[in-house]
């Protein structure tokens, strides 16, 4: 929040406009991190060339913060895991940690796929829980950016999602008999067509959907704060600034929240489809 | 809808800002995302996810066994006290019995040392009765020739030798034959 404040009044002075295009620049993607007053830091950029195709691969802020996020998240595991070689009853950071994989497994995978499933899909759900957590908890540190509020970034994580779904599913069906399984049983002839049709667009709506409300979610709390702190530059009177605060913290702390439900639901859904793909019996 | 609009517009409009607005698509952001994802996937699927699901079943299964042991144990430990319990009203029962048996053991002696007290306490007295008797008789006796004796010597001294001492002697034995018995 101290940030905000600050890049919210850099920006509204250089550029003198009262349009919104300085929340959006704070929310995309680019190639600075920016530390001020303490610095910036460039990020070298360059493209590869890859039968005749430019791709760009540089390193954003965004592929950092992604980066930071899964050293977190691997060291955090990876404590959590030596802990146990230690003694049997974790302590500390390893507690929590063990008692969120604990409610992955008992109240998200158990449920939606099965007991006996839980060693193939808790690896996967379970590591997009804690990635898409820590992503959406850097956001809200100062100097801190929301990997997650990246449309790339969510689309990335729900084509994963979409791959294991697809992938689950063909492999407890067979690839025929996962597509022949789409189909509800009880579908008069005429209409098999339509329905082969509507279920396969279904596959992809399910994973659209995951991108689009983690994405939505995550950029909706930030643009919420930045125009609140806006609200004191474009008027032009601190007094409103108690106010501007108020509702910037409770908005915060609310994002604190949805940082937290939006990797539960994310996980949820993607164990759910999972489940949905292998159990197909309707 | 009209809000809706106004949401893509916005986002539309400024997200086609010079550096990439809110919904473009970074193909190179995409690339780096899997990448990073799959690479942190394949890392902790070895190191963590592996040991902590066995350490979690493990776990599971020593408290599930800890819980039966439990159960068992407190079983056996009803078992026990129910046992005990039994063996102690027997206990009881024998004490009760025990206790009895010498209350009426001790009765039955009493009795008998009571009566067997009385006996001997009759005897006793039947005894010193009878003894009291024969004393009682030699007194009487030694009355009787200690009276004559006296008769005789005082006789003597008012008849002073009037007759012969032992006719005298004989004549008063007769009278204190003839005297009547007290």
């Amino acid at each position: 929040m101290i940030d905000s404040t600050k890049i919210v009044a850099d920006t509204l002075h250089n550029t003198e406009s009262s349009s919104g295009s300085w929340i959006i620049e704070h929310i995309v993607d680019s190639n600075v991190l920016d530390f001020e007053p303490f610095g910036v830091i460039h990020l070298p950029t360059f493209q590869l060339n890859l039968f005749g195709i430019t791709l760009h691969v540089e390193i954003t802020k965004h592929v950092v913060f992604l980066w930071l996020a899964a050293f977190i998240v691997g060291s955090l595991l990876i404590y959590t895991a030596r802990s146990y070689k230690k003694s049997f009853i974790p302590r500390g950071v390893a507690n929590l940690v063990e008692m969120i994989i604990q409610f992955i497994k008992d109240e998200i995978v158990t449920p939606t796929i099965g007991e006996k499933y839980v060693p193939s899909f808790l690896p996967f759900l379970g590591t997009v829980f804690f990635f898409i957590l820590t992503c959406n908890l850097l956001g809200l540190l100062p100097y801190g950016a929301t990997a997650t509020s990246n449309i790339s970034v969510t689309a990335s994580l729900a084509l994963l999602s979409f791959i294991m779904i697809q992938f689950a599913g063909m492999k407890k069906n067979g690839v025929i008999g996962y597509f022949k399984g789409l189909i509800p049983h009880g579908v008069p002839v005429f209409l098999l067509p339509i329905m082969f049709v509507v279920e396969v667009l279904g596959l992809f709506t399910k994973p659209f959907a995951l991108m689009i409300r983690l994405f939505a979610n995550m950029t909706a709390g930030h643009v919420v704060i930045l125009a609140l702190i806006g609200l004191i530059f474009i008027l032009k009177t601190p007094f409103i600034s108690p106010v501007s605060i108020l509702f910037a913290l409770f908005i915060y702390l609310l994002e604190l929240l949805v940082a937290l439900i939006q990797a539960y639901i994310f996980t949820m859904l993607s164990s759910l489809f999972i489940g949905m793909a292998i159990h197909q019996e309707h | 809808m009209s809000f809706n609009f106004g949401l893509i517009n916005f986002l539309l409009l400024y997200g086609g800002g010079a550096k990439g607005g809110l919904l473009d698509v970074n193909p190179g952001l995409i690339f780096w995302t899997i990448v990073t994802f799959i690479i942190l996937l394949i890392i902790l699927k070895k190191t963590a996810w592996q040991p902590i699901l066995t350490a979690l079943k493990e776990r599971e299964e020593s408290i599930r066994s800890a819980l039966e042991k439990a159960e068992r144990a407190r079983k056996e430990a009803d078992e026990i006290f129910e046992k005990n319990q039994k063996s102690l009203a027997e206990a009881e029962e024998q004490v009760r019995k025990i206790i009895n048996e010498g209350k009426e053991y001790a009765n039955k002696l009493r009795n008998e040392i009571i009566s067997r007290a009385n006996e001997e306490a009759q005897k006793m007295i039947d005894n010193a009765k009878q003894e009291i008797e024969t004393k009682k008789q030699e007194a009487l006796l030694e009355l009787k020739e200690i009276v004559a004796d006296l008769s005789i010597q005082a006789a003597e001294k008012i008849l002073e030798e009037s007759l012969d001492r032992e006719k005298h002697k004989k004549l008063i034995e007769k009278l204190i034959q003839n005297l009547p018995k007290g």
